[in-house]
């Protein structure tokens, strides 16, 4: 037996995720140590100061290109660029999670054990602060999430995933308003999580008795060679897509995701909705771009009728929506179908497409599920479609800047939704994938539906009695607004900045 | 044709865009807080950039004779595919003369405009659109290319209906508002086809490579190219058969009407048909259209501006008159654009002397607008008889007034088209300048001279403040002389633009048998006029024989843009609706209905339950591998 070597580590290359962990570990400890009176502001602060800075981490490293910790790890372009976006969005998503001037206290409950409806729970529901556990349960998702995109080898990948997904699970319990459904939500998430994942784990074990290891390189070479198990491989291959196409909310793997966005906290829907996605779909672009390449023409005919199904479930779904959350759960369905369409381009520009996508789509969406928490009655939230009716005559500002959203989801030009359906949609035609193009274009017509009789809703109805008013927002919640709403305007009007840096980006190593 | 890099002064010429537009963006964004010194910044912008568009004049007539151009390129505008445009500017001697004009003219009627609207609650945000006219006005005649045309020309027509339709609490404003925003569409939408068609034959929107393409172009192509940009200059320039909106948009507060119809707006068609000469003097039709649209329009004008009692109302006419004059200019070609370019800049100063002092009579008389309820008036308001009295006598050609010298050589080159078309023309031009002696001279006895018809709440009518008298009376000078020093010195100054005069004019008539028959019926017209109206009129409107009545009714074309245009538009959307309503709605709905249901039945799949959602997982899962297997072990194939 040889003597175990230890890996060489590139630090430098991994700072920006040990920057957000090691921000998580302080954060528990401070929880600990803290004066309960003081948390709130030191924990936000720290949040959002190891987030800028590993933000900046990634800015500093941008150059890299290595595969470090024995292959464990690939830091190269894409792996900086979703790095960079699940930390800006994340930044945005944190603005909104630390807001308590909207909902005294904050939308997180002090104790979420506390049986709902009980003498105690309604005391705490009404006065006392929320939970500070969100910072750090925030930071260890988003560093998962680091880690998820970047991670090379498929236990990588696979303790990522779990890092980041149950610190969501957590989140998604801690709603101040509605907390059953909260519960419920949480307990739904977890359940068909751990169900997904041990479809992914199955998958690892198949892969690995047709590769003989885990790495995505070895994983390539054993594609290259053809005497191996077919069974095995493509056995193993569709269990890991299947477990990724659940975090990415991909039909039929969606089933959870109306109803976690729904019950979850608006801030930590806004954090899915925004990072997971991008975290999801960066593992699935490598998995499919590194690791089975070899196989493109076998998986995309596969992956191209999820890709569609999911186009077509969620815009036809969004259609009969009531609930203003759940809308924008099935739109979010249907946009991961759109994001599909550009990865299953199998070419450079649909690598860059989807980045593109990802980003531009997390801001919006940011946006709207911003706006949606300052909507509110005595109960909280009104999230019943029929209680936005009229609003636009009630504040025009908000229900101008919501309208600007949903035409941007719809794809109206002059909007970051418009150029990243063109660069995802060209991407595919280019890859020769215009069948996909097809039903994506009929995806989102039926899907412009939902949008506008939204947005006919706000401005042409007259405001009922049962109108619920739009609260003030406050500093974070304002800025979170601010940054999402120009930042769809500016990759509406011009994306070129963005998408020069996404092609300098599109490239694996292996 | 090549244009020279600006350098040394004149590469500050993005300033005399950016002037203006800085102002306008100041005014109408910080809101009430510039209340108490707006109007003071909008004048002072606008003077600012005439001083500028002076330095940057001079300092182009500083260069040498066959380069006075300087050309700025200041960012990449549209980057599309083959399309690439720039943001580019050109000062030579054309828009060099323009700048001048809009600014110059623009800057009194911004200091008037400071008294006029002194009452006015909204005044701050009527100088902020003011600033915005003259900045996308000067936008327009700078550009380098047709785009950046286009992008001035719009903005002019958005800063035109908000200044219209500015008093938006009378119907009749925002109708006339709309109106000219309508009209003017329709224009637009030809100038917009017209440079599409550019870009699709020569692949280029730049006037130099337009230019040079043009001659390698199919003649029926040049054809139809003229033709749209002539749709678009006349709907700007209020030309037959869109020239509706011009006299309607006298809605607006009277510096509007004055700087709309003198210095810059109107102005803008004639500016594109002479920039674009050379297109238009490579086709021999399309000239003969744009000079019979001149002579028709100039004549229409006349006769209807006979027939009107509201002082702004013949002012406007004269004008949609006086444009007709400058097309037929444009349209015979040669030495002619020159001609039309001064009586351009003439016409510039003498209209917007007469719209002032209309509007100073109108501040005298208590907004009265109808020139039958005037007379008299030149005991009371000497200054703006006196200034009004310049414009009357320089539009009418009386010698050696500025419009002798502007209208009467191009009267006599209508004379100089070949065959019995120099006979039309020719006496068209010739009846015009008549008929415009008599309606205007109509205009001043009945407002100035003859007994008081006065309303009867009307005393003691006043002269209007210094700051509107002031400048009345540099119009007046400038009414009076401009003509005779621009008549030979800027026909060689636009040389390098419009390209030099034929040597050999064969007129049918010779020069001074038409300069007696003009002066002639001139004084004819004058004198008829006078005779007519020196006792006053009635105050009512009289019964009238087929003439007056006709064009009392703005000769009917109203009626014919109802019944050519609005009907059948009616009707052709009406059809459409049906066919909508029946054929493609009952598709869309049953469609709709579909989706509708289906997702009504999809929705009953989510039922809540973990446990059924992860049986439909499980289906999922096992199709998906299903799939896989049977995609690589060829069950399917």
């Amino acid at each position: 037996m040889g003597d175990l070597k230890l890996p060489a580590i590139d630090y430098g290359a991994l700072s920006p995720m040990l920057i957000l962990f090691g921000a998580a570990c302080l954060g528990v400890l401070l929880e600990a140590l803290a004066p309960k009176r003081l948390r709130h502001p030191i924990q936000l602060t720290l949040a959002l100061a190891a987030i800028v800075a590993a933000f900046v981490a990634v800015i500093v490293s941008r150059n890299e290109r290595t595969v470090t910790i024995g292959g464990a790890v690939a830091v190269d372009g894409p792996t900086l660029f979703l790095s960079g976006a699940i930390l800006l969005l994340g930044l945005v998503a944190m603005l909104l999670i630390g807001e308590r001037s909207i909902e005294h206290g904050g939308a997180f409950v002090s104790q979420a054990a506390i049986t709902v409806g009980s003498q105690k729970d309604l005391k705490q529901a009404g006065s006392e602060p929320g939970a500070t556990e969100v910072y750090p349960l925030t930071m260890f998702a988003l560093g998962g999430m680091l880690l998820f995109v970047a991670a090379n080898d498929l236990l990588t990948m696979f303790v990522a995933l779990e890092v980041f997904s149950l610190p969501l699970y957590l989140l998604c319990a801690l709603a101040r308003r509605r907390r059953l459904l909260s519960q419920e939500a949480a307990l739904k998430y977890f359940l068909l999580g751990s169900y997904a994942s041990a479809f992914f784990l199955f998958g690892v074990a198949l892969i690995y008795g047709f590769a003989g290891g885990v790495q995505f390189s070895q994983i390539h070479d054993a594609v290259a060679t053809p005497e191996r198990s077919q069974v095995l491989l493509y056995g193993g291959l569709a269990l890991v897509a299947i477990g990724l196409l659940f975090k990415g909310a991909l039909a039929p793997f969606h089933v959870w995701t109306p109803d976690v966005y729904q019950g979850a906290p608006t801030p930590v829907t806004a954090l899915m909705a925004a990072c997971t996605k991008v975290a999801a779909f960066g593992a699935l672009l490598r998995i499919l771009y590194v690791a089975f390449d070899g196989v493109r023409w076998d998986f995309q005919p596969v992956l191209g009728a999820i890709a569609v199904l999911t186009m077509l479930v969620g815009a036809v779904l969004a259609v009969t929506q009531t609930d203003m959350k759940r809308l924008l759960a099935y739109s979010s369905i249907a946009n991961a179908g759109y994001l599909l369409v550009g990865a299953l381009a199998l070419n450079k520009s649909g690598l860059s497409s989807t980045m593109f996508y990802l980003v531009a789509y997390g801001f919006s969406v940011l946006a709207a599920f911003g706006i949606l928490t300052l909507v509110r009655d005595a109960d909280g939230e009104a999230t019943h479609l029929s209680r936005w009716a009229g609003l636009g005559r009630k504040s025009p500002v908000f229900a101008g800047i919501f309208t600007f959203i949903l035409l941007a989801f719809a794809g109206i030009p002059l909007t970051s939704g418009f150029t990243s359906k063109f660069a995802v949609f060209g991407a595919a035609v280019e890859g020769g994938q215009t069948w996909l193009v097809i039903f994506g274009v009929i995806s989102s017509m039926l899907l412009a539906f939902p949008y506008l009789r939204v947005v006919v809703m706000m401005w042409l109805s007259e405001p009922g009695e049962s109108t619920p008013t739009v609260s003030l927002p406050g500093a974070m919640t304002s800025a979170a607004l601010a940054i999402g709403v120009l930042a769809t305007l500016a990759l509406g009007v011009a994306p070129a900045a963005l998408i020069d840096l996404t092609n300098d980006a599109a490239q694996f190593v292996r | 044709m090549e244009y020279a890099p600006a350098s040394g002064t004149l590469s500050s010429i993005w300033l005399l865009v950016a002037i203006p537009l800085a102002s306008a963006a100041v005014l109408l964004l910080l809101g009430k807080r510039a209340d108490k010194w707006g109007h003071w910044l909008g004048v002072l912008a606008v003077a600012a950039t005439f001083v500028l568009g002076l330095v940057n004049f001079f300092a182009l007539r500083g260069l040498e004779d066959g380069a006075r151009s300087a050309e700025q390129s200041l960012f990449d505008f549209i980057a599309v595919g083959g399309l690439h445009v720039d943001f580019g500017l050109l000062f030579d001697p054309l828009s060099g003369v323009f700048v001048l004009l809009i600014t110059g003219v623009g800057s009194l009627i911004h200091l008037y405009a400071v008294g006029y609207m002194e009452h006015d609650e909204g005044r701050r945000k009527f100088f902020g659109y003011f600033n915005l006219f003259v900045a996308a006005m000067l936008l327009l005649v700078l550009g380098n290319n047709y785009v950046m045309l286009y992008f001035g020309w719009e903005g002019v027509g958005l800063a035109s209906y908000l200044l219209i339709s500015f008093w938006t609490y009378r119907p009749s404003a925002a109708t006339a508002g709309k109106k000219a925003f309508l009209m003017n569409r329709v224009g637009d939408a030809g100038l917009a086809i017209g440079i599409f068609l550019m870009f699709a034959q020569l692949g280029s929107t730049n006037y130099d490579d337009v230019f040079n393409g043009v001659g390698s172009l199919a003649s029926g192509t040049v054809l139809i190219m003229g033709i749209l940009l002539l749709l678009g200059a006349a709907g700007k320039s209020g030309q037959f058969p869109l020239h509706a909106w011009l006299p309607d948009a006298m809605e607006g507060p009277t510096p509007v009407s004055a700087l709309i119809h003198a210095a810059t707006m109107v102005t803008a068609g004639v500016y594109l048909i002479a920039r674009s000469n050379p297109i238009f003097t490579a086709n021999h039709t399309l000239q003969t259209i744009v000079v019979s649209v001149g002579a028709l329009t100039l004549l229409m004008g006349c006769i209807i501006g006979a027939a009107k009692d509201d002082i702004k109302r013949v002012l406007a006419w004269s004008t949609v008159s006086q444009i007709g004059y400058m097309f037929l200019g444009v349209g015979l070609g040669g030495g002619a654009y020159a001609l039309a370019i001064i009586h351009l800049l003439a016409h510039g100063f003498f209209k917007a002397n007469m719209f002032l002092g209309a509007g100073s009579v109108m501040h005298g008389m208590h907004d009265q607008v109808d020139i039958r309820r005037f007379g008299g008036l030149r005991k009371y308001m000497k200054i703006t008889w006196i200034t009004f009295g310049f414009g009357w006598l320089a539009i009418i050609g009386i010698p050696p007034l500025s419009g002798f010298f502007s209208k009467e050589p191009i009267i006599a080159a209508a004379f100089e088209r070949e065959g019995w078309t120099a006979w039309l023309y020719g006496m068209a031009a010739l009846l015009g300048a008549g008929l415009t002696a008599f309606y205007m001279t109509r205009l001043f006895v009945l407002t100035f001279h003859g007994p008081k018809r006065w309303t009867e709440d009307i005393h003691e009518p006043h002269e209007s403040p210094a700051i509107m008298w002031i400048p009345l009376v540099l119009l007046a000078v400038g009414s009076a002389a401009a003509g005779g020093l621009m008549s030979t010195s800027v026909p060689q100054w636009l040389e390098p633009v419009l390209g030099a005069e034929q040597a050999e004019p064969h007129a049918v008539l010779s020069h001074t048998w038409i300069t007696i028959l003009s002066i002639a019926l001139t004084v004819i017209g004058a004198g008829l006029a006078i005779m007519l109206f020196r006792r006053g009129t009635a105050t009512e409107p009289q019964r009238a024989g087929v003439v007056v009545t006709a064009a009392r009714k703005n000769l009917y074309t109203d009626a014919i843009n109802v019944a050519v245009f609005e009907k059948p538009g009616l009707y052709l959307t009406r059809a459409l609706v049906y066919l909508d309503n029946r054929g493609i709605d009952g598709v869309v709905n049953g469609i709709a209905a579909g989706v509708g249901g289906s997702s009504g039945r999809l929705r009953r799949l989510q039922t809540g339950f973990v446990r059924s959602y992860a049986l439909s997982m499980l289906t999922g899962a096992v199709l998906v591998v299903g799939a896989f297997l049977a995609v690589q072990l060829g069950w399917l194939a």
